[in-house]
């Protein structure tokens, strides 16, 4: 159990679900959770989002696939993971009894392996799903329903649908709009949304004077786009009703409380797992530690305090 | 079993050649040992400081007396360069150990190490010999060989190559290697010399393990950064599956 030394209340209610922290583990940096169960005690993190799903499973990006910038990380896994079914065999079972929720993040290529993906979590014990709309190293990732409006609110109502699960749809910053991606997804039956994934980027190697990547763009995500993540937070969390979970470069307490200021319900930590593997952990002590010390008693108080 | 991660602390940092350290931690008593082959991601820069990702570094000898935790690395860019720089009595963040590790197979015996990539087969070696193993080393090098004292401790011979001809054979190291002589070889360096010495040991019916490096983010498994295709076309995450694979794997 965690200690009792804290008066902070760090429980939050995301879409229904009672998490015992706003901390979640981000999509895609945390496996679906055993790689890191001797490394993070697990009381701290609110859920862990799984590596993203696809109805089938998918080899990812051949090529480079990690790229480090100053204050980031550019990636082109491409998705790379076992399917829903394996995932619902052989994985969910051991991350269910690691204690957080857990959080399915399910892309697709089409609408119909979308709504296929939602009907079989439908049939879980999974605790939410994230319907990723926002892959941008993949064509079936779902980007193409993350940058206009329209094909997202088409593709939410349909797996809306098709599951009773709470649905949390994790929006791209390469959205053509965001608030208007926001609130079509509100209005298509998103229950939540988390924002941002990552940002379209590029680099070249200028010994071969070629892009380093196969696809020639990939995902930036860490510290350098985080002032841009939040100001979209705080966008999003003006326009919609709906909860919000912001992420997107976050790697300390003060980072997480900045989200939950610009109105975020939970935050999720990503890329700063692989710099620190405590992080998860270490921005949740950090929160309660932040809300002991200026007298904050429950998230409540202080959530959207700069909207 | 899953990786740890914890701070240890600098028992002593050296140089032992023009651009290569050996790092001696102490590996706190309430932590997994490492096995020969395994890694460990390292850190000795705040984790909002550059490089964003912990480096990944194998391991070069553990002692279980002393729990002297040896890492020998190639200074090459900004993450290894800090790690150059730490000194007696400094702490360093390691998440490990990760990987398989090497098997302990056969009676006789040869590691085969290109530059950086003899970093593991020392480990390796000691216990290869502490087995009962007969175990040769061939070793090469572009100029400076390093570590050649280590390697021959206990009696084991060793062989050197450089690429300029400065110490030993006047070649590649591969071209030392007669693989019929051994019922296994152990393999680690460059991707091209490990192809080589891998196919010339197939071709002889003589076991082989491989060694992979890749650019990785976590080192556990989570990032999937490091996957590669296996020559059946099968995906393979090289920090958890690997990196030691038997040679067949990859240059088959």
């Amino acid at each position: 159990m965690r200690e009792v030394y804290s008066l902070a209340d760090l429980h939050v209610t995301l879409c229904g679900v009672p998490l015992q922290s706003p901390v979640i583990a981000a999509s895609g940096t945390f496996g679906f959770g055993q790689e890191f169960s001797r490394i993070v005690d697990m009381h701290w993190l609110g859920a862990i989002s799984g590596k993203g799903l696809t109805l089938e499973g998918k080899a990812g990006n051949e090529g480079e696939r990690l790229y480090e910038t100053p204050a980031g990380l550019i990636n082109s896994i491409g998705l790379q993971n076992p399917g829903v079914r394996h995932f619902i065999e052989q994985e969910l079972p051991a991350m269910k009894r690691l204690g957080p929720a857990a959080m399915a993040n399910l892309g697709g290529s089409t609408i119909d392996t979308y709504e296929e993906g939602a009907r079989l979590l439908d049939a879980t014990d999974v605790d939410l799903i994230e319907l990723n709309i926002s892959c941008p190293n993949v064509k079936a990732g779902g980007i193409a329903y993350g940058i206009r409006a329209e094909s997202a609110k088409e593709v939410v109502s349909r797996v809306r649908a098709c599951t009773k699960k709470p649905l949390v749809v994790k929006l791209s910053p390469n959205a053509e709009n965001i608030t208007e991606m926001a609130l079509a997804c509100e209005a298509a039956g998103a229950d939540g949304l988390s924002l941002v994934n990552t940002f379209q980027a590029m680099a070249i190697d200028i010994s071969t004077r070629r892009p380093v990547f196969q696809n020639v763009f990939a995902g930036l995500s860490g510290p350098a786009i985080r002032p841009i993540a939040l100001r979209m937070v705080y966008q999003v969390c003006k326009a919609v009703h709906v909860p919000v979970v912001g992420l997107g470069g976050i790697a300390t307490a003060e980072d997480a409380l900045e989200f939950i200021m610009a109105g975020a319900t939970a935050v999720q930590v990503g890329t700063a797992s692989f710099a620190n593997p405590h992080a998860c952990e270490e921005v949740a002590r950090g929160i309660a530690a932040w809300m002991d010390k200026n007298g904050v008693k429950t998230l409540d108080e202080i959530r959207g305090a700069a909207l | 079993m899953p990786a740890q991660n914890f701070e240890a602390s600098v028992l002593v940092n050296s140089q032992q050649a023009a651009d290569i350290f050996l790092l001696t931690v102490y590996l706190p008593p309430q932590y997994d040992k490492p096995k020969a082959g395994q890694f460990y991601m390292l850190r000795a820069w705040r984790a909002d400081e550059p490089p964003l990702l912990s480096r990944p570094i194998s391991v070069h000898h553990y002692e279980e007396g002393t729990r002297a935790l040896s890492f020998l690395y190639q200074v090459k860019g900004n993450g290894t360069q800090k790690l150059a720089a730490l000194k007696q009595g400094d702490t360093v963040q390691l998440t490990g150990p990760a990987g398989n590790g090497f098997p302990i197979e056969g009676r006789h015996v040869a590691v085969v190490g290109g530059g950086i990539g003899t970093a593991p087969l020392f480990y390796l070696a000691e216990q290869l010999t502490a087995a009962g193993v007969q175990t040769e080393c061939l070793l090469g090098f572009r100029d400076e060989p390093y570590r050649l004292a280590h390697f021959a401790r206990g009696g084991r011979n060793v062989r050197v190559a450089t690429d300029t001809g400065s110490y030993g054979h006047h070649g590649f190291v591969t071209e030392l290697l007669e693989p019929a002589q051994y019922d296994v070889v152990y393999i680690c360096g460059p991707e091209p010399m490990m192809r080589a010495t891998a196919k010339k040991c197939l071709a002889a019916g003589v076991k082989c393990y491989v060694s992979m490096e890749r650019k990785m983010a976590c080192g556990l498994g989570a990032c999937l950064g490091c996957t590669c295709k296996t020559e059946k076309g099968e995906l393979v995450c090289i920090c958890k599956e690997g990196p030691v694979f038997e040679g067949g794997v990859f240059f088959g």
